[in-house]
């Protein structure tokens, strides 16, 4: 039993819970790290990190062909897995649920399989702004080769989807439209269920990216409606190199393979092949299996905490950050949604004339982690005008003290940067140097 | 109180030296780190000994890029060109006079780098005109 599991209804308290991660052990020139990188990857907690080296240690095998004793068990414990991812977002059926290393192969999966077999020259694919660079290079890798076109719903100020664009440009009948759940730059939350429902009226399919969204909140595919969803293990406190693709049972099955190897066949002879059933036709060659088993471990644990408790945990910590950090650090300028209702825990922001490189570096001497650059959302940027942002993203075991230390630690960049002495800054450029 | 943001990188970076640009350069090159969005782009004024007679940079980014470029332009001027062969990362690192972590060595380094490609540049335009 972790100290997570307590009480159901209880307010989550990541100070006890910080008890299950043993990187909160490690001495960072006498401080404990406040980790505020979860939207990059997430720290692990002991029962996944066992579960890792259980497999490695206790029953090493492959799976689906040792017929000794740790090739069942190693084969029993992948699977069981498979079935807690399933449960986890509750899908019908744990055959729809395909173990990769990550979502973005998870995208590009459905790109090469599904899209070179359905998207034709002249077809469109409806994207939006917001997109992470995985919601977006394979599709542009495969509209290139099928000569199809690319829209892209626009976004408001705030960084919310604009929803007569999206209305209008279903108008186009796509052939899928592909979004995330919610935005790894800025955190907005996007209504998932009513865009569904909109693009399947236009007749299109729907993908969702629900690398940010799975880790923050409960998420139901049947519920929400869509036809493809994807998520990253190692962002839901699992380990890196585990991944999950969901569809819908049907469109796996009328999918052909992504890669062809071992795992993934039926019958082969030289010159022709019957593949497996779905999921292992997706499955080529040995997979990530300690991956997996860790994954399996990561949502039990979560599943123990409650996912509707976290999200309550994060709107909380969301709130108190929109509220401290504009108050104890006054320049700073907070982009996306301004209401933690329409965010997950997600805090992306600049500080004027100083560069979210040299925030992100003297923070980090104070042991505060956080995330600078674009985030591999270099069109959101251009989009809002921003060479690069500062990010803020919290987890199960993010505090109140971690928003506290950031907020103390921007206020130290300040300093050294407007030491006395110092003056205005004189970085406009002059029109010519010299003549 | 903190060596990698001491106070002549803070100043080299609020008040950069030979900031802007040059109306009819002989070479110029725009160099970028696309990971951190750090930006310059560099314009060289060659005398007919071969010296850089003029320099001025342009650019957005981190302290250490914008300050190591401020340096660098100091560095070069009235220089010859067979001097500027000669540069290397040690003598950026050693202007800059900061321990850099491998993370932050690109944006100390844009400089030199986006230098290099300007005079590659010139060369390469020089060999097709000739």
């Amino acid at each position: 039993m972790t100290t997570a599991s307590t009480s159901v209804d209880a307010p989550l308290d990541p100070i006890a819970i910080r008890a299950d991660f043993p990187i909160f052990q490690r001495d960072f020139n006498g401080r404990r790290m406040a980790y505020l990188d979860s939207a990059s990857t997430s720290l692990k907690p002991r029962r996944v990190i066992e579960a890792v080296t259980g497999y490695d240690s206790r029953y090493t095998a492959n799976v689906h062909r040792g017929i000794y004793t740790t090739g069942e068990e190693a084969t029993a414990a992948y699977e069981a897995a498979r079935v807690k991812a399933a449960r986890f977002i509750n899908a019908r059926d744990s055959h729809e649920i395909v173990f990769l290393r990550n979502a973005t192969e998870g995208i590009n999966l459905v790109a090469y399989s599904w899209g070179r077999r359905n998207i034709r020259a002249a077809d469109t694919i409806v994207l939006t702004e917001l997109e992470h660079h995985a919601n977006l290079v394979p599709w542009q890798l495969l509209s290139q080769e099928k000569d199809a076109d690319l829209e892209f719903v626009a976004i408001d100020e705030q960084g919310r989807l604009n929803q007569e664009s999206f209305r209008v440009l279903l108008r186009t009948r796509p052939k899928l439209v592909a979004f995330t759940h919610v935005s790894n730059g800025l955190g907005t939350i996007n209504p998932v269920r009513e865009m569904v429902a909109m693009a399947h009226e236009a007749g299109a399919l729907v993908l969702v990216d629900g690398a940010q969204a799975v880790p923050h909140g409960p998420v139901d595919v049947q519920e929400l409606g869509c036809d493809f969803y994807v998520f990253s293990g190692h962002k839901v406190l699992g380990p890196t190199g585990s991944g999950v693709l969901w569809a819908r049972r049907e469109l796996l099955d009328a999918m052909p393979p992504f890669m062809g190897g071992g795992e993934m066949i039926r019958e082969v002879h030289l010159r022709r092949t019957t593949f497996n059933d779905v999921p292992w036709k997706f499955e080529a060659g040995t997979p990530a299996i300690s991956a997996a088993i860790g994954l399996g471990a990561a949502l039990d644990y979560l599943s123990d905490i409650g996912m509707e408790r976290l999200r309550a945990h994060e709107r909380a910590l969301t709130e108190y950050a929109l509220e401290v950090l504009p108050r104890e650090v006054p320049d700073i300028r907070i982009l996306g949604p301004r209401s933690a209702e329409e965010r997950a825990g997600i805090i992306t922001f600049n500080l004027p004339d100083i560069h979210p490189h040299d925030v992100a570096t003297l923070l980090d001497r104070d042991a505060v982690a956080i995330r600078a650059g674009h985030h591999c959302t270099q069109p959101l940027h251009e989009r809002l005008g921003e060479t690069a942002t500062a990010r803020a993203s919290f987890n199960v075991y993010s505090g109140r003290d971690d928003i506290d230390r950031l907020a103390a630690g921007l206020g130290k960049v300040q300093a050294i940067f407007q030491r006395p002495g110092a003056t205005e800054t004189t970085r406009e450029p002059a029109a010519a140097v010299t003549g | 109180m903190d060596d990698l943001y001491r106070d002549e990188i803070l100043e080299h970076y609020r008040h950069p030296h030979n900031f802007g640009t040059l109306p009819e350069p002989d070479a110029v090159h725009e160099g970028s780190n696309p990971l951190c969005g750090d930006r310059i782009t560099l314009m060289l004024g060659i005398g007919e000994t071969g010296t850089i007679d003029e320099v001025a940079f342009t650019g957005r980014g981190c302290a250490i890029s914008q300050a190591s470029a401020s340096m660098l332009t100091d560095e070069i001027k009235d220089k010859p060109l067979s001097d500027l062969a000669r540069l290397g990362r040690e003598d950026i690192l050693d202007s800059l006079g900061i321990d850099i972590s491998p993370a932050r060595l690109k944006c100390a380094l844009l400089s030199l780098d986006t230098l290099r490609r300007a005079l590659a540049d010139r060369v390469a335009w020089q060999a097709v005109t000739e």
